[in-house]
């Protein structure tokens, strides 16, 4: 393999984009050249339209991409944990059919992992796939399917064998979301947002070569999936190029990125903007109140805290030390800082916080927050499930005895009607 | 001081909660709570004539039933539970009492029936866009003319403002200041003068108007410039009504909360068999259960008239806003992402605790009046 160095991949990026970048080529004819160059994924493998670097040197490309202001392959929304996972556990089959067009942004994935009957228990998927001698014939319901409305593949987990271990039955499928057998609702927020959908399937199809890894083996595969979740690779991508940006492709860009990142409008609210305190206490002459003074304090104390803790757990990954347990804190200290904020927050806003809308403080941003906040401890992990992570796998403390070992045939759960 | 209620007071109390389970049904909440006047009249005239609820808190010689602030606050507990979508709060509450409390008796004479009826809905303006629960912050101006007096000024939060044929507006002295030269005054909600309009309410079953008053001319309940000591105390009476209220709320979030972590099974067992889920439900009942004990020592002792109502009202009110809003949480906590829809009821309680923890003051700001009292 090529001697990487830094200076290297500078020069040879810089001199790429500078015969190459076009800001009026069409998007997907400037991300197909991408893939077929390695510049687009660099720390892919170079069968698979990368270079094959280092991580660690992809800020290097970023940065040269950021200077020409060139737009990159997509990245946004689920895609990039279908990629990860494909490479991992996919066949070249499955590398071949699905990851240029997740780079050149023509297919848009979901994830159909959460259930009605499990949410924590995400193994406790009960999504049928039974196997009919032609195809893999699917039924069942998801829920929480973020952009499952304007997707054209889904990342399934779904129930092979009833008989073995729960964890041991299910399998992992890539499913054609375009099909009579699917059927997506869209799942209202007591938000007002319908940001997710819930997903019906009757009868859906998925054809053999569409399992991913081997049946039985689901659990495993999903693993990889969430772990790039936790590791930031989904959702929410945003661009942070400056500078002008006129010229075909960026006004493609623009309506993709408006597309895919419109269930995401709230989500800074739900976290509960510790960025706004200070103003808005200011704004509201609040500021001067001894009592609200003292709140605010004490959330700048708890932000900037985990904010450091935060920083701790990723300087001691980028020297290449063991993740410390400060590393599986900030789940938690995040759902902490969204509870403190609201509740700041109201103290500033006083009687307007029985007000919404553009009437209401921050053109509604307030109110928005206050009926956000409590994603926060349920989303991607509920506090509950947080803390007994970092109890039993950080402090090594005795599991919970478990009353779901047997047969998944056997184990008690509710019906979903 | 009585520590539980009579076997009338628990018959009365099983009569409204059997008429609310089946008049308002969360299906009939959210139905209401989309409409412009959010309310259904044909409920309202059944609860009227069949219940006599809006006569409860109104004496027998002005059309109600004499009853006092302990029955007003029984009614209160199941209101909130059910969430009825009704103008209870703003007429029998608000403005009947602020009536009572400054009116003179051939007023009283003239207002009250109507209301008790449940015929004519009322409602009382304080709170201007300032936003501020306490009478200093009125700025609202009452200027006297030939024969009577013109209201120039805005209010906001009025509850109801939209619906009530008849205004009850706190409006001070031209020129004045602070707690002094505040009166009490009436209108027809559609006064000449008047300018009514909806505001968006984040609890969507209470619903709030801002109206702007210019010149409007208005009739004086009392005496001029005598309204603060009634004003108070129609402000306390509120607090304890809305306390009782309050843990209504609270105690209905915490049943459906065991409800739910009783029936739901993760990881092959019900979730409420894990200890973090139990303590939850253990910690909720200690919250709604001394909240309730505040709410109805403050009932108790305001229908004594004790000198210390108003401390007892504000810390009613303090201790259960901060229930209902730890409730409402644990709630949607323990529903997980079920919790976090629009389809479950959770964020309609959630709604209601945010708006009522800061309807007529914070909790902070109650706390503050307790200490003044108790402190010193
Ligand atoms: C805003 C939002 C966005 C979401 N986005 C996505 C998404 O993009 N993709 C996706 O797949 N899912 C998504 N979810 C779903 C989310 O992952 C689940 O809601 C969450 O994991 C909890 O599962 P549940 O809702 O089934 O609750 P349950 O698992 O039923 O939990 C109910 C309660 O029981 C507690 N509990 C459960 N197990 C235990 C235990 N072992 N010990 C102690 N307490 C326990 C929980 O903490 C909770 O309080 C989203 C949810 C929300 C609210």
């Amino acid at each position: 393999m090529a001697d990487f160095n830094e200076e290297n991949v500078r020069r040879d990026v810089r001199d790429w984009l500078k015969a190459n970048w076009d800001p009026n080529a069409k998007l997907v004819d400037w991300r197909n050249k991408l893939a077929d160059s390695g510049w687009g994924v660099p720390h892919w493998p170079v069968e698979w339209y990368g270079k094959g670097l280092p991580v660690s040197l992809g800020q290097v490309v970023d940065d040269e991409f950021a200077r020409a202001n060139a737009v990159g392959v997509a990245k946004t929304g689920i895609r990039m944990l279908a990629a990860a996972t494909l490479l991992e556990h996919g066949s070249d089959f499955h590398k071949d059919r699905f990851l240029r067009r997740i780079l050149t942004g023509e297919d848009t994935w979901c994830q159909l992992f959460s259930e009605p009957g499990s949410g924590s228990d995400l193994a406790g998927a009960t999504t049928r796939a039974d196997f009919d001698g032609d195809n893999w014939i699917i039924n069942g319901q998801k829920l929480w399917t973020t952009s499952a409305h304007h997707a054209q593949f889904g990342l399934l987990l779904a129930r092979t064998d009833w008989d073995e271990p729960k964890h041991k039955g299910l399998s992992y499928f890539v499913l054609a979301m375009e099909q009579s057998g699917v059927d997506v609702q869209p799942l209202r927020q007591m938000n007002g947002h319908a940001s997710f959908n819930q997903v019906f399937f009757t009868d859906a199809k998925i054809p053999p070569e569409h399992l991913v890894s081997t049946e039985g083996n689901g659990w495993q595969v999903a693993m990889t999936t969430l772990a790039h979740e936790r590791r930031g690779a989904g959702g929410l991508h945003g661009t942070s190029r400056e500078g002008p940006r006129k010229g075909n492709i960026y006004d493609e860009e623009r309506a993709e990125i408006a597309t895919v990142m419109e269930p995401y409008k709230w989500y800074p609210q739900r976290a509960g903007r510790v960025d706004l305190i200070v103003e808005r206490a200011k704004a509201t002459g609040t500021i001067t109140d001894s009592h609200i003074r003292q709140e605010i304090a004490k959330l700048l104390i708890l932000s900037k805290s985990a904010e450091w803790t935060a920083r701790r757990a990723r300087a001691a990954q980028q020297q290449g030390r063991p993740q410390g347990p400060e590393g599986s804190l900030g789940k938690l200290a995040a759902s902490n800082i969204a509870r403190a904020c609201a509740h700041v927050h109201t103290l500033i806003t006083q009687t307007d916080v029985m007000l919404t809308g553009q009437e209401s403080p921050l053109g509604g941003t307030i109110a928005e927050i206050l009926v956000s906040v409590p994603a926060t401890s349920i989303a991607g992990g509920t506090d509950e499930i947080q803390r007994n992570i970092i109890s039993e796998r950080v402090l090594g403390m005795p599991k919970e005895p478990r009353f779901d070992t047997g047969p998944f045939r056997d184990v008690p759960r509710n019906i979903v009607t | 001081m009585d520590y539980s209620f009579t076997d009338e007071q628990e018959q009365f109390r099983s009569i409204v909660q059997r008429f609310l389970k089946e008049k308002s049904p969360t299906s009939e909440v959210r139905r209401l709570m989309e409409t412009e006047e959010g309310y259904d009249p044909n409920v309202w005239r059944q609860l009227s004539e069949d219940l006599g609820l809006p006569a409860i808190p109104i004496p027998e010689a002005y059309g109600g039933a004499g009853f006092g602030p302990v029955e007003l606050g029984i009614v209160m507990e199941e209101l909130g539970r059910s969430l009825l979508c009704a103008p209870y709060f703003s007429s029998t509450v608000l403005a009947a009492n602020a009536i009572l409390n400054t009116a003179f008796e051939s007023q009283k004479l003239d207002l009250l029936p109507a209301i008790a009826s449940g015929e004519r809905l009322a409602t009382l303006a304080v709170t201007e866009p300032n936003g501020r629960w306490d009478a200093a912050g009125i700025e609202c101006i009452a200027s006297p003319t030939a024969d009577g007096f013109q209201l120039s000024g805005t209010k906001s939060f009025v509850l109801d403002g939209c619906l009530a044929d008849l205004l009850v507006v706190v409006a001070r002295n031209p020129g004045s200041a602070g707690f002094e030269e505040l009166s009490l005054f009436t209108l027809a909600g559609n006064a000449d003068g008047v300018t009514r309009r909806a505001l968006a309410p984040m609890d969507a079953t209470r619903k709030l108007a801002h109206i702007e008053f210019n010149n409007a001319q208005a009739t004086l309940l009392g005496d001029l410039g005598a309204g603060f000591a009634p004003l108070s105390k129609t402000l306390d009476q509120a607090a304890v009504a809305l306390a009782n209220e309050m843990v209504g709320g609270a105690q209905a979030l915490l049943e459906a909360a065991i409800e739910y972590a009783k029936m739901r099974m993760q990881f092959g067992r019900a979730i409420g068999s894990f200890q973090a889920i139990k303590h939850k439900c253990a910690d909720m009942l200690l919250d709604v259960e001394l909240a309730k004990s505040a709410a109805y020592h403050a009932a108790q002792v305001a229908s004594e008239d004790d000198p210390d109502t108003s401390a007892l009202a504000s810390l009613a009110k303090a201790a259960a806003s901060d229930a209902y809003v730890r409730t409402a949480a644990t709630c949607i906590q323990i529903h997980g992402g079920i919790g976090f829809t629009w389809d479950n009821d959770t964020h309609l309680w959630f709604k209601r605790a945010k708006s009522s923890e800061a309807f007529l003051g914070l909790p902070s700001y109650h706390r503050e009046l307790l200490m003044q009292q108790w402190g010193g």
